[in-house]
């Protein structure tokens, strides 16, 4: 019981950067407990395995069906449960993305053993021991886990990916056909190709100092300035119907730890700050100087929003392109 | 149609968070609790959908503290027909044993429809609803956004990472509610006194230790104190130089 499973994502056909970091964090893990790493990817045929091993896995397995283009519950939920039951492993781990958060439980649930959810650091020198935020990142629980094998899904950015090469053996499965019960039949892309705010590694935040939905052009731009920003939102202007639900970040929205979070006209309520404290660097433009975000705010800009944010988009330009 | 809705009481959000005398949890003294705000979406959800069917019962459910009751009364007082109260002292951190206690009181109750919220804004597992579908052996679509239900089938959209997954089910099924699929209801002040009337039936239940065993519940370390770069536009070029050279996040 010390081999360790990651289950990886991919769309179309390519893995997702977050695979990597599951990766990462299963190499240490079985690095600890003196076992090896088993890959797992499930998808339609023709997905592009080349390169796990430079992340640490020693196998990897391709489960393919040309009907997996998407993520099908059901048939995942199966693969995962037949690799767990024929394998001798010590824990599963998979990335807490809107796949993770539905798979996970549902093969914790299967194969009746203990999940810890969202995890952003896992020891495995003395059993294997995991550290979760609770109440939205304003506790921090410390867990022990008891029972193995155990599911561990790791919240996107909380682990580094490092390489830490393998000759890693490649070997394709075709995919059971199970009954489905719940069935995706499609996913409708939105129009933009903006990332989301969980995944992204700058997020650029409105708040109601924006003063009017319109006035979200300037969050935009300077997201675009970057290149590879996500716009993200505060409660107050997602529930006054200016942004959609799936831009809020706060205890009610989504949980985001991005490389730079810069918040533009957000007071900074206990509910927002819970959802992005964890970023690794905070920039906040307010014109209050005595507002909340100043506290968690690494740098800080007191003023006017409407003079300063175009100002950093065209300063941001200049150093992008320079 | 019979619905079952599965509520949790939880810390309201605008709580801060003190650690107990254990270590292991929060310090509850002088914390306002309030519904999940997510099962808000569940519960409305359910109640829609029994108007519109025009007929059917909705069961609101909780796992938790005897002071629960009062949570199951709020959903009560939107609208709920009745309420089952299962008893614990605590709830373990593994989410499994939570799923296990209310997969056998759902599995009784030939629901056609179980509604939970997306998740719990205390423990955030985002995981029991998707657990008693498991155990039940139903279909469950989780952090549903849109949903539609006609002739024992359902569509479901949920989003994902730059898009929406659209599902189809059958009914019996688990749904857990996204913000954003309705708009729920205050329960108006009829509802309040309708719903001190309604029946609340409280079952004690046993729950398993499940895998996880809490070491400690800590704050998190607050962050080093930042600094204010300058006033107005013209500290833009040294809040860049900042990010670049001090901070290398560009």
């Amino acid at each position: 019981m010390s081999n360790v499973l990651a289950v990886l994502e991919q769309r179309a056909g390519a893995l997702k950067q977050v695979s990597h970091e599951v990766l990462t964090a299963a190499r240490a893990l079985a690095d600890a407990l003196g076992g090896s790493v088993d890959a797992l990817v499930i998808g339609s045929t023709g997905v592009d395995a080349t390169g796990l091993g430079a992340y640490g896995a020693d196998r990897v397995t391709l489960v393919e069906d040309e009907e997996l283009s998407l993520y099908q519950p059901d048939v995942f939920n199966e693969v995962v449960t037949a690799q767990v039951r024929a394998g001798d492993y010590a824990a599963i781990i998979l990335a807490a993305t809107a796949m993770g958060k539905d798979l996970a439980p549902r093969v914790a649930a299967r194969l009746d053993c203990p999940l810890a959810v969202d995890v952003t650091a896992i020891d495995g020198s003395g059993g294997i021991t995991v550290t979760r935020p609770a109440y939205s990142g304003k506790a921090i629980y410390t867990a022990e886990v008891t029972a193995t094998p155990c599911v561990i899904s790791v919240r996107p950015n909380a682990f580094t990916p490092s390489e830490n090469a393998r000759e890693a053996a490649v070997e394709t499965r075709p995919a059971p056909r199970p009954d489905l019960r719940t069935r995706t039949v499609r996913v409708n892309e939105p129009a933009g190709e903006r990332l989301d705010v969980a995944e992204a590694s700058i997020v650029v935040s409105g708040g109601r100092g924006l003063k009017g939905p319109e006035n979200f052009k300037l969050v935009e731009d300077l997201a675009d300035a970057f290149g590879n920003a996500a716009v993200g939102a505060s409660r107050a202007v997602v529930d006054a119907g200016w942004r959609p639900h799936a831009d809020q970040v706060g205890q009610t929205g989504k949980t985001v730890s991005p490389q730079l979070y810069i918040a533009v006209g957000i007071s900074g309520a206990i509910q927002h700050l819970a959802g992005m404290r964890t970023s690794k660097v905070i920039v906040a433009i307010n014109k209050d100087k005595d507002s909340p975000i100043f506290k968690v705010a690494d740098y800080g800009v007191v003023g006017d929003l409407f003079e300063i944010v175009p100002r950093l988009t065209e300063e941001i330009r200049k150093v992008r392109g320079g | 149609m019979k619905i079952a809705v599965c509520l949790k009481r939880v810390p309201d959000t605008e709580t801060r968070i003190k650690i107990g005398a254990d270590g292991r949890s929060i310090d509850e003294d002088g914390v306002k609790f309030i519904l999940n705000p997510y099962d808000e979406y569940a519960v409305e959800q359910a109640l829609q959908l029994k108007d519109s069917a025009g007929t059917g019962e909705v069961t609101a459910i909780s796992l938790g503290s005897s002071a629960s009751q009062e949570t199951i009364r709020t959903a009560l007082a939107m609208g709920v027909d009745r309420g089952i109260l299962l008893e614990t002292d605590a709830l373990p951190l593994d989410p499994v044993p939570i799923g296990k206690a209310l997969a056998a009181e759902l599995g009784s109750g030939d629901y056609d429809l179980i509604f939970f919220g997306k998740v719990a804004i205390d423990d955030y597992s985002h995981a029991v609803g998707t657990i008693v579908s498991e155990l039940l052996g139903i279909p469950s679509v989780s952090a549903v956004g849109r949903l539609e239900i006609a002739d024992g089938k359902g569509t479901a959209e949920r989003e994902i990472e730059g898009g929406v997954e659209v599902v189809e089910f059958s009914l019996p099924a688990v749904l857990t509610a996204e913000k954003g699929l309705n708009e729920p209801r205050y329960p108006a002040l009829r509802g309040i006194m309708m719903a001190k009337k309604k029946p609340l039936e409280i079952k004690p239940v046993e729950l398993e230790e499940g895998g996880l065993s809490v070491v400690e519940l800590s704050v998190p370390p607050a962050r080093p104190a930042g600094r204010i770069v300058g006033e107005g536009a013209d500290a833009v070029p040294a809040l860049v130089e900042a990010l670049r050279t001090e901070a290398k996040v560009i």
